[in-house]
């Protein structure tokens, strides 16, 4: 086992780590430890651009951006954070530009902007173009260049490094944090990484669904790994369904291509969201249009043979505005469904895209213990984290802009605070945990196959606490979640070597899988309201009388050693804007 | 629309017509043995279904020790680039049904990186002739309080080559490259074009020096196996013989 000390460790190099990493590295010593190459982060598959009030196409201003934030979120989301995400923006989407980003050009050679769902011109007239991009990769070079300027600033990374625990110590009576494990990929070692600051920027947790647009290792370690110390879990029954996946393969589809004029219809041709959402229709906001695709598909108006699906038509575009705007997701539906998008509409369902909810923090990005209180020297920023800007319903673009933003404050205040604190001192065995976590399983003789285990929770999440849910839904994931994680005792991996051990790895992952689940789904449970991307057949409205409020999990150990999950709740943050019902 | 392809499309999808495929792998495990060693999985599978599905399937079904990269499966990270039936692809984006399921498919790890578990290199080097050429923007002067200004010609002139997304697939089937290291490949010189023709970089001279080495771009024996191997479409040998150019003509 080694032993690093560093001011500040990041936790996680996608666009939130590096933006983070590149203001924590100019201010004091860090490493950013990240179990992917930074590079193959799931930042790079964003698409669709980057919203931010610029103005630089039609008139727009930062304030209508902080309203359609709340208002899309469903009035659950933190409206002071929300009015500093759409203030920032601006500077944000400008720093990338200075940083080299090469955005798509207006005539004039200003940063162009786009259409994009639930962004809309003075409180809903009309559309507004606010999202800034890169053709349809601007994740891509969000990534790319956020790379570039660690190269630039010398970032020093640890590259396949997996941070399995959060060292929490007690100091007179406040937790604090202490540092991080981590297990290095290549050699099957475990480090200790001793600092003053820590910053969780690991990203979301989709994998628990089946059909979804996350990577194979979007499994929520960072979340799991504050969790399991006692921390809580903030909103986490709030997963967004992206109305465009690619059919059965959940491969996304931009928003953009609607943006771009793009429409959704069902198998009698009709465009059908002018019935759901007669002002902004394909541009609604992504819970309504992916609820109205299901509507569609359950009244038996979904396309082929099925009937499991619609279509999202592109058809009636220029093949040369799909070529300068949409260049790889029209490749994507001639790769994956050898179908042209220049003449044929692309067959799509809702995927399981974002995580809303993830590891409560004030909007300087410091970790919550409570309602209130800061763990000293625990920060998260991006799709970890629930600051919370999204609310119920993120809306599309605003979560590119979240990691720069948010990265950015996370990464000042966790180097401001390494500058004038000492390190916490380590506990006895720091690395005891993990050192067992992967020494059981590494003995295990066990008859469960961790891909086994994987595939039935993913089937039970997918049938359960997708889009449409109701108690007995819920109540049968729950059960389901329960028999999974019992079942996981007994798992065993074949490789029970050092190097590059990617099964042990998967078996953890799949671990972290399990114990969010059964978060999500408890916090499902509790919420007997629809809002947002949370939508209860049973209780169809939203209720803003008992859950105007922020779901906060706990996890908890009994003295028999029984685990058990604990649900309080937050207050929403409101200035000035008064929940209305929420039509498009 | 053309609803004829649609149905067909559709109606391929329902049958799911499994067929069984070899898949023949290169395996090496220093921990076990020196050697490496070829081994024959076969399986079922949906021709329709990617080459990485189908190595899912032998590491979650049958061989959990089969060690490979990937992330994001669908071309996007630049996580598993390969040699499938000798050419370097995204294993991600490679359908079984447009690489002859008859025969067995052979998938071995890319070339001219050492190998250090399975279909698993190591990249370190890779990424090292990366950050050799300086790959971010470099300005002079004050920052303007905007956004710089960029027509949308200038903006075309290097669209190309910020696709890339570091996967090596061309760097590694570059007969100069497995010859010798040190040369910077293809990769990195697409990362240099990428700033080299952006008319808002200032430090086009420096770049190009870098790449006058003797490592750098004039080893390049316009094999084009670089332009043939990129996922991404990304015409590597014509960003590389611009980048020559540049350095003749100095102009860019
Ligand atoms: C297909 C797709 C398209 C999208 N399009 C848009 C869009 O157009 N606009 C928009 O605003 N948003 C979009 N989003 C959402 C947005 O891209 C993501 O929410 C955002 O990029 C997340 O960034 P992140 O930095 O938080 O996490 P990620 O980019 O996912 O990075 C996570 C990092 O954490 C590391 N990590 C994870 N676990 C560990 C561990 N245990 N130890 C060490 N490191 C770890 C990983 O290596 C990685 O570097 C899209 C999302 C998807 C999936
Ligand atoms: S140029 Fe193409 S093949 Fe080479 S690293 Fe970039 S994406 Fe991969
Ligand atoms: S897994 Fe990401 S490119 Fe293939």
């Amino acid at each position: 086992m080694q032993i690093h000390k560093y001011d500040t460790v990041i936790v996680g190099a996608g666009g939130a780590g590096m933006r983070a990493a590149i203001e924590a590295t100019k201010r004091s010593r860090t490493a950013v430890l990240t179990k992917l190459y930074p590079t193959r982060s799931h930042t790079g598959a964003a698409q669709g651009g980057m919203a931010a009030a610029l103005a630089n196409v039609e008139d727009d201003n930062w304030e209508w951006h902080t309203f359609d934030t709340i208002k899309g979120g469903d009035y659950l989301v933190d409206q002071d954070a929300a009015e500093i995400l759409a203030k920032e923006a601006i500077d944000a989407v400008l720093d990338l530009e200075k940083m080299g980003l090469p955005f798509n050009r207006t005539p004039e050679g200003r940063i162009d902007q786009r259409r994009f769902g639930g962004h809309s011109r003075n409180h809903g007239e009309a559309p507004v173009r606010r999202a800034c991009y890169a053709a349809d990769r601007t994740g891509h070079m969000i990534l790319q260049t956020l790379y570039q300027n660690c190269v630039k600033e010398g970032v020093e990374f640890f590259n396949e490094f997996y941070v399995l625990d959060q060292i929490l110590v007690e100091e007179d009576g406040v937790k604090k944090s202490a540092g991080v494990v981590a297990y290095e990929l290549a050699t099957g070692e475990i480090h200790v990484f001793q600092a003053k600051a820590v910053v969780y920027a690991s990203g979301g947790t989709g994998k628990f669904f089946k059909v979804t647009s996350n990577a194979h290792t979007l499994t929520g370690d960072g979340q799991a790994a504050v969790y399991r110390r006692g921390l809580p879990l903030e909103d986490m029954e709030f997963f967004q369904f992206h109305p465009t996946g690619i059919w059965r393969m959940g491969i996304l589809l931009t928003e953009g291509a609607r943006g771009e004029g793009g429409i959704l219809r069902n198998k009698d041709g009709e465009r059908f969201m002018e019935k759901y959402a007669p002002v902004m229709k394909d541009l609604a906001s992504r819970d309504v249009v992916s609820r109205a695709i299901y509507t569609e598909i359950r009244e038996g108006r979904g396309c082929g043979p099925e009937g499991d699906h619609v279509y999202l038509d592109l058809t009636h575009l220029p093949p040369e505005q799909l070529d300068a705007k949409l260049p790889d997701i029209t490749e994507f539906a001639r790769t994956y469904l050898g179908i042209e998008p220049y003449t044929d509409p692309i067959p799509i369902q809702p995927t399981a895209h974002y995580a809303m909810g993830g590891i409560p923090t004030n909007v300087e990005g410091e970790v919550l213990s409570d309602n209130t209180t800061v763990v000293p020297g625990l920060y998260a920023a991006g799709e970890v984290a629930c600051v919370s800007v999204h609310g119920a319903n993120r809306l599309g673009t605003n979560s590119l802009l979240d990691i720069n933003v948010f990265g950015r404050r996370a990464g000042i205040a966790a180097a401001e605070y390494s500058a004038d604190h000492d390190y916490a001192e380590l506990p006895e065995a720091p690395a005891q945990f993990v050192v067992d976590q992967v020494e059981r399983l590494r003995a295990s003789t066990g008859n469960e196959r961790v891909a086994q285990l994987r595939k039935e929770l993913q089937e039970t999440m997918d049938a359960n606490v997708m889009v449409f849910r109701t108690e007995q839904t819920i109540k049968t994931a729950v059960e389901k979640i329960g028999e999974l994680r019992a079942r996981y005792r007994n798992v065993s991996v074949q490789d029970k070597g050092k190097r590059f051990n990617t099964d042990l790895l998967e078996a953890i992952e799949l671990g972290n899988l399990l114990d969010l689940a059964e978060v999500m789904a408890v916090s499902a449970l509790a919420r007997k309201e629809s809002r947002g991307g949370h939508y209860r057949e049973d209780y169809p409205n939203r209720d803003d009388v008992n859950f105007m409020r922020h779901t906060m999990a706990y996890r908890e150990v009994g003295a028999d050693g029984a685990e058990s999950i604990r649900l309080d709740y937050k207050p929403v943050v409101q200035t000035r804007y008064q929940p209305m019902e929420r039509k498009y | 629309m053309s609803t004829a392809t649609l149905d067909k499309v559709e109606a391929e999808a329902q049958a799911s017509p499994y067929i069984t495929v070899t898949f023949r792998i290169r395996r090496f495990n220093p921990e076990i043995s020196d050697e490496a060693t070829w081994q024959d999985f076969e399986l079922e599978i949906d021709p329709k279904e990617r080459v990485l599905d189908g190595l899912h399937k032998i590491k979650w079904d049958m061989d959990g020790t089969l060690t490979f990269r990937r992330s994001c499966a669908h071309g996007i990270c630049g996580s598993d680039a390969m040699r499938i039936n000798g050419r370097n692809r995204l294993a991600c984006k490679t359908l079984i049904k447009d690489i002859n399921p008859d025969k067995p498919i052979t998938v071995e790890p890319i070339k001219g990186l050492t190998v250090l578990k399975d279909l698993v290199v190591d990249m370190d080097p890779f990424f090292q002739a990366y950050r050799d050429v300086m790959p971010f923007l470099i300005t002079k002067g004050n920052e303007p309080t905007r956004e710089r200004l960029q027509s949308a010609e200038d903006r075309a002139r290097f669209d190309d080559t910020t696709k890339c997304i570091l996967c090596a697939a061309c760097t590694s089937s570059c007969p100069v490259f497995w010859n010798d290291g040190q040369y910077f490949g293809p990769a990195a010189i697409v990362n240099a074009h990428r700033f080299i023709f952006d008319s808002r970089d200032e430090g086009g001279e420096q770049r190009l020096e870098v790449l006058n080495d003797k490592d750098g771009v004039w080893r390049c024996r316009t094999t084009f196996n670089c332009t043939d191997a990129c996922p991404r479409g990304i015409e590597v040998t014509k960003a590389i013989q611009e980048v020559k150019r540049a350095l003749i003509t100095r102009r860019f």
